[in-house]
């Protein structure tokens, strides 16, 4: 675990659905930190608030109440202290989906290559990072095949790659191994546990998937939209 | 990386059948077009061929197309003595149906003097009418080659040449034959008819009737004073060629033309809204991509773009098919399909609007899809 200062720190985050009786709590004043080369794992029953608040550090939904800071910078502090959220996504946040969320007309190289062409780099010098980052991954051999030609791990692992393509110092992953058998889970996330270490990022990861907990630096339970275990 | 590009790739058969359908919908709106120029383009195709600067017909009338007109045959010296007049002939005019090789042929029978103005400007194939009776010219849209005979009005003709291009307002194929042939045709009453008009003290010996006369003026004559000494005539009227073509095409085939535009407007607008509805079911097909596109950051100038080059990229597919779908097959049409750079050209600049259009709502639906539904929450 690194002792830097956290690159995630949520303060008092509170997140309600709809109006009057209708309202729903869905986070009520939750506080959490991840430091940079820190795995930390995410659980809770369905319903419990882990995607929501996957959601809120992913600035796609606005908490409705807290404080909400990357690294530094206070992101939402009563609202967005960010003009363009798309821009942060592109160039600080690397996202892992439960399944894969490849673009099926995109081959593997220009997955990754994509994700750095939005940041403004040019396609051939994304292309060759893409390449590199393939290989990185142990995936290198498969950059030029389409999704639908990947096997789950291996799909898993240039989504991985398109995750850290820009060199996000936070990746966020819901249920990343939700997918993929034991053996595969477990190399997916010793690769996340990989890069944490050596870009020093943090990675929180979104999971029920018990046999992959002895993987994380430290894992938050949630339920009911309240933290309920730090173990 | 051109991802319209990428996915029109990664589905090829799915988008070349679309774009198929697409060009056999665009290909009707695209014949519809041709059909309504080619409508125009018949009704003036037997004026301008026969290049005249004046029509002299009966006073009050405005024949010989737009209503019947009969004047004597012997107007046409009176036409040729007016000043500014080079040269007048004289025509007659009736549709009329002839046993052919092929069965019956229904065709515009025009009569003229070999020699005069009235004829056709080009022959195709064979040779021009001479001083012969019972010799035909035809267009090709008759189906006549050189050397076939027709029976008309109870004598066998000879066609001796074609012409190309020469129908009448209702496309009906022009035969000409020389003026004497056809004034029998028309005029001369059958023996049983003569003898009870003889017999009645009514005459109907006579058939030096002709149904215009046509003129051809000098360079210096203005057609509109000339058209104005043969008024003085209180038995005649006059036409110039401009005012001729007027009358064809706001009256003869006006109804014809407002249909066929009309229809061309449904057609458009059933265009606009399938291909609007492609469009709209092309970019729902894609809300997980485009969601995933927005979580990782791309700008909505990428999700326009992804939207909009594909909405231009199926128009323009579907619009080369119609092209050539329409230009392959528009020879089988009955009437003719005029289609010229102009017609194509202002046509793709109507698809491309559509398509513009037609992609808004889609453009509007990508924008408002929510990055959250990349996470399936």
């Amino acid at each position: 675990m690194s002792a830097d200062a956290p690159l995630v720190r949520v303060e008092g985050i509170g997140r309600v659905f709809g109006e009057g009786e209708a309202a729903v709590r869905a986070l009520d004043g939750v506080d959490l930190d991840v430091a940079a080369g820190e795995v930390v794992g995410l659980k809770g029953p369905s319903g419990s608030g882990k995607s929501t608040l996957l959601n809120i550090i992913a600035c796609i939904l606005e908490p409705s109440a807290g404080r909400l800071s990357l690294g530094e910078e206070v992101v939402w502090d009563g609202a967005w202290r960010i003009g363009d959220l798309r821009r942060l996504r592109r160039e600080r946040i690397g996202f892992i989906f439960q399944f894969h969320n490849l673009l099926p007309f995109l081959d593997a190289t220009d997955n990754v290559a994509l994700a750095m062409t939005l940041a403004g780099t040019d396609v051939g010098t994304a292309r060759a990072r893409a390449r590199d980052l393939l290989d990185y991954l142990q995936v290198g051999r498969r950059a030029s095949a389409m999704p639908s030609r990947l096997s789950g791990g291996e799909a898993q692992r240039v989504a991985i790659a398109r995750a850290l393509a820009n060199r996000p110092r936070v990746i966020l992953a819901d249920e990343p191994t939700a997918a993929l058998d034991s053996e595969r889970a477990r190399v997916v996330m010793d690769l996340l546990r990989q890069v944490a270490r050596e870009q020093r990022a943090a990675v929180l990861v979104v999971t029920h998937d018990e046999k992959i907990f002895d993987r994380f630096d430290r894992i938050v339970g949630l339920r009911d939209g309240r933290i309920e275990a730090v173990g | 990386m051109n991802l319209a590009l990428a996915d029109i790739r990664h589905g090829l058969g799915r988008f070349l059948m679309t774009c198929i359908g697409l060009g056999l919908l665009m290909g009707v709106a695209l014949s519809m077009v041709g059909i309504y120029q080619g409508v125009v383009a018949e009704a003036l195709a037997l004026s301008r061929s026969l290049r005249a600067d004046l029509w002299v017909v009966e006073s009050g009338t405005r024949g010989p197309f737009a209503e019947s007109s009969r004047i004597p045959g012997d107007v046409r010296e009176m036409v040729a003595r007016l000043p500014g007049v080079a040269a007048a002939g004289a025509i007659t005019l009736r549709t009329a149906e002839m046993a052919a090789p092929q069965g019956i042929l229904r065709a515009q029978v025009m009569g003229y003097e070999p020699g005069r103005p009235g004829g056709p400007d080009a022959i195709e194939r064979g040779r021009a009418l001479g001083g012969a009776r019972f010799e035909m010219v035809a267009d090709a849209r008759a189906g006549l080659a050189p050397g076939a005979t027709v029976i008309l009005g109870g004598d066998r003709y000879r066609v001796v040449g074609t012409t190309r291009g020469l129908v009448a307002a209702g496309g009906d194929p022009l035969v000409f034959i020389t003026l004497r042939d056809s004034q029998e045709l028309q005029f001369k009453l059958a023996p049983p008819a003569a003898r009870r008009a003889q017999a009645a003290g009514t005459g109907g010996g006579s058939t030096d009737t002709v149904n215009a006369v046509i003129a051809r003026l000098s360079r210096a004559a203005d057609p509109a004073a000339v058209a104005e000494v043969a008024r003085r005539w209180k038995h005649l009227g006059a036409l110039t060629d401009a005012e001729q073509s007027d009358l064809l095409t706001r009256s003869v085939v006006n109804r014809a033309r407002v249909q066929l535009g009309m229809f061309t407007v449904v057609l458009l607008f059933v265009s606009a809204v399938i291909i609007s509805l492609i469009i709209y079911t092309m970019t729902m097909d894609k809300l997980r991509e485009i969601a995933t596109l927005k979580l990782i950051g791309a700008s909505d100038r990428t999700i326009i773009g992804l939207v909009l080059q594909q909405a231009l990229i199926l128009g323009a597919a579907g619009y080369a098919a119609a092209v050539a779908i329409v230009f392959a097959t528009r020879g089988a049409f009955p009437r003719t399909v005029a289609l010229g750079p102009a017609e194509v050209a202002v046509m793709a600049g109507v698809i491309g609007a559509i398509c513009v259009a037609g992609s808004v709502i889609s453009i509007r639906a990508a924008l408002r899809i929510e990055p959250q539904q990349a996470l399936g929450g």
